[in-house]
């Protein structure tokens, strides 16, 4: 049996593009209003920099990257399956916020080459403060914020792709 | 009954240490008892300066009988307190650390920290150590969570405090207190640190050599600073203090400096004078520009200038008596029944209500330090000459109308005379900007509303009968603003009548080397007496310096200075009887002054004094 997937590339980039920038909205409202410590831009561009304000600019161009490059995926889910609806995507986007909080973020401090160990103290070249379990240690409404923006970021995608 | 002052250290007994966007008060005793991040007017995380028994508090001392002796580094703003005990000797060194814009690109920073390293350097000595963090003014006792080698942990709306120590630290039960207690011997010498992250993951605090490092860093950092000091003259120590001070009340993101770091420390102990001060006044504009350019710090008073008109646009023409650090000029005025206040003297008031108020003066203030600014930098940006020509025509408007004046007195308005001078000033200053190409207003105008204003000035401004001029239009009362007249170009301090002015001031209201702003018992809405006030006196003493009685300026300097506290640091006022100090601590506009007054008698003895109008060079075409 041959099986190939025809992929909506303009849709997938364009929807992907608009739904990361609403997710980074929902994140960064959340980190506005005291709700979460949980800053994606700066993770990941502290991953390459030490300086905050170009950590904060390079992470958020790479984030933005890598929303587009999810909703690629997502669009190839939807492909496979032949079918994209919003409750798809959304439950695509439960399953992404859960993966990211429960197995990416305790291995983070193994990937971050200046976030602490979570079982040794700070040293001079790792000092960023490790998320923990569903990222709890950035507040404890974290899980719940991250949890409803990726739910956001699928619905979007999972509708308008 | 409890002897309830003894819970609180005299006001000079605090020391400042600072990182240019936030500060802390730590007292003789190691106690950190004021601190608001992250910047001056945030709410505090430690306030046992208002409240000793709720307000939260960092200390660090000898458990046995000491005595304390400290200083700064010299030329830093890093604190060193030795406490000397029977059995040995310990340091204590404070630092809220800051470095060279390269070491935050090499680094994770965190957004703010304190650096504490206990270091015993004699015999033993048994120290006491707790960490007591009462968030939003003493409301908020935050839930502590201890992450092992990560350090404690105070999350909080957002925000996280972080506490790493070399001590071992406990957790009280059931709050979120840390103590601690170890005996320290000959040589050993820990580091604590407290930081503060907020909206991001937070960057952990490293001890041992790192901190060693920081701390040297930061020492160097201030040391640069005040070598850059071009000031080379008598009282050059008190100057460089008061610069360092002044360096530490800016926050650097705007350029903006704030009158004082503190809230509600009373005018009056037990009385109701208890101000916010954390905000920055325009009245301060043109007296602080001059020290900087005075002092040779030009990128602080381009920074300072530049803030000032960003501040003022929103509100433009009309003018806010004060802003916070980012411009704003609504700083509603609340109080905390919660707190006791220093030394049970409430209301602890955050805000300022004399947002709302009128002072004419500020016009007068603002574009004189428009003016020297443009005097120093031979430059003025088109946007910033159509502000000031809309602040010209807001005076022609409204210099009629009374205002409360300079000293925000809550008993209403009145036709203050230095707040019409200041309108004339205001006005000649922009018609010479005008004739030196650097603005356009109508000078025609200008110039007649300017003759008008000196008119009424000197016919009611001017009581013959005491050969002085008065606080208000056809008022009998001494107003010390009145002696900064030579100072703005308004009169040459030899005029006749500026000299009998100053000869009634001086001999009514000054009192042992100080200065009363008004005599006390002026109905200024107010109950309660207050003190003498730092900034007048200095002004008294340039008095004496513009007039050619340069030994009786330094006299007379000499013993203001006198009443500096061990570190060189005044606050708002001083009690005359006493000399403790009242009001805010430590306050900008007071070490303006010394400024100004040190810078002043040298020029006088140089040969070299100018005022404010001074001719300005032809704009370069």
């Amino acid at each position: 049996m041959t099986f190939a997937l025809t992929l909506n590339v303009g849709s997938a980039l364009l929807w992907g593009l608009f739904a990361t920038g609403v997710l980074t909205l929902l994140m960064a409202t959340g980190q506005g209003l005291g709700w979460s410590r949980m800053s994606f831009p700066f993770m990941i561009g502290s991953m390459v920099t030490s300086h905050r304000g170009r950590a904060m600019a390079l992470g958020f161009t790479l984030h933005l990257g890598l929303g587009i490059a999810f909703a690629i995926l997502y669009a190839l889910v939807f492909e496979s399956w032949k079918w994209a609806t919003w409750w798809l995507g959304g439950l695509l986007g439960v399953f992404h916020g859960l993966f990211v909080l429960i197995v990416f973020m305790p291995m983070l401090p193994d990937l971050h080459p200046r976030m602490a160990s979570k079982h040794h103290g700070p040293t001079p070249t790792r000092q960023l403060e490790p998320p923990g379990f569903m990222a709890l240690n950035y507040g404890g409404r974290t899980p719940a914020l991250t949890l409803i923006a990726h739910v956001a970021y699928g619905i979007l995608l999972g509708t308008f792709y | 009954m409890p002897d309830t002052d003894a819970r609180y250290a005299p006001i000079e007994d605090y020391a400042l240490i600072g990182d240019c966007a936030s500060a802390a008060l730590v007292g003789k005793h190691g106690s950190i008892d004021w601190l608001c991040w992250p910047r001056f007017d945030s709410p505090s995380v430690f306030a046992a300066l208002l409240d000793a028994d709720d307000g939260g508090c960092f200390q660090i001392r000898p458990v046995d009988d000491y005595t304390v002796d400290r200083r700064y580094l010299p030329d830093t703003n890093v604190l060193e307190t030795t406490f000397t005990t029977d059995t040995g000797v310990l340091q204590l060194t404070d630092v809220m650390p800051v470095a060279g814009r390269a070491a935050y690109r090499q680094e994770l920073w965190p957004e703010h920290e304190i650096l504490r390293r206990v270091e015993c350097v004699e015999g033993s000595v048994e120290i006491s150590i707790t960490c007591d963090p009462r968030l939003e003014y003493g409301q908020i006792d935050p839930p502590l969570e201890d992450r092992g080698p990560h350090g404690f942990f105070y999350n909080h709306e957002g925000a996280v405090l972080i506490v790493r120590s070399e001590l071992p630290l406990t957790r009280s039960r059931g709050r979120g207190a840390l103590y601690g207690q170890q005996t320290l011997h000959e040589g050993e010498r820990h580091f604590l640190s407290l930081t503060f992250d907020e909206g991001e993951p937070a960057v952990l605090p490293l001890l041992g050599d790192h901190a060693e490092r920081k701390l040297a860093r930061s020492v160097n950092y201030w040391r640069d600073w005040a070598g850059r000091c071009a000031y080379e003259g008598p009282y050059r120590d008190a100057v460089v203090r008061s610069a360092l001070t002044l360096k530490l009340m800016t926050f650097a993101p705007s350029g903006a400096i704030v009158a004082a770091p503190t809230t509600s420390l009373p005018e009056a102990i037990g009385g109701e004078r208890n101000w916010d001060y954390r905000y920055c006044w325009l009245r301060d504009a043109a007296l602080t520009l001059r020290a900087l350019y005075e002092l040779g710090y030009e990128a602080e008073g381009r920074a300072f200038f530049s803030w000032l008109l960003h501040a003022t646009r929103l509100t433009a023409p009309r003018l806010s008596v004060l802003y916070d650090v980012y411009g704003n000029s609504t700083v509603e005025e609340r109080t905390l029944p919660h707190l006791e206040g220093y030394r049970q003297s409430p209301p602890v008031r955050i805000g300022n209500g004399a947002h709302d108020q009128l002072q004419l003066d500020t016009y007068g203030e603002l574009i004189s330090a428009a003016y020297e600014f443009v005097r120093r930098e031979q430059s003025l940006d088109t946007w910033h000459a159509d502000l000031l020509s809309a602040l010209g025509d807001e005076v022609c408007e409204r210099w009629e109308e009374p205002d409360e004046g300079i000293w925000e007195v809550r008993s209403g308005r009145h036709h203050h005379t230095f707040s019409k001078a200041l309108c004339c000033v205001a006005l000649e200053r922009l018609v010479a900007l005008d004739e030196a190409g650097f603005l356009q207003v109508d000078v025609a105008r200008y110039r007649n509303e300017a003759e008008a204003i000196r008119a009424a000035v000197e016919e009611y401004g001017y009581n013959e009968e005491m050969e002085s001029y008065v606080a208000t239009f056809g008022g009998d009362r001494v107003d010390a603003s009145l002696l900064l007249l030579p100072y703005y170009g308004y009169t040459d301090a030899t005029a006749p009548r500026m000299e009998s002015t100053f000869a009634r001031h001086h001999g009514e209201l000054a009192q042992d080397g100080l200065l009363y702003r008004y005599p006390p018992g002026t109905d200024d809405g107010l109950s309660s007496e207050e003190g003498a006030f730092g900034i007048c006196s200095f002004w008294d003493e340039e008095m004496f310096a513009r007039l050619g009685r340069h030994d009786e300026a330094q006299e007379n300097l000499d013993r203001t200075l006198a009443y500096a506290n061990d570190l060189g640091l005044f606050a708002e006022e001083i009690d005359v009887e006493s000399g403790a100090f009242l009001g805010n601590f430590p306050q900008a506009f007071t070490h303006v002054g010394l400024i100004n007054a040190a810078v002043t008698l040298q020029k006088a003895r140089d040969g070299t004094l100018t005022t404010l109008d001074e001719p300005v060079e032809h704009a370069r075409s």
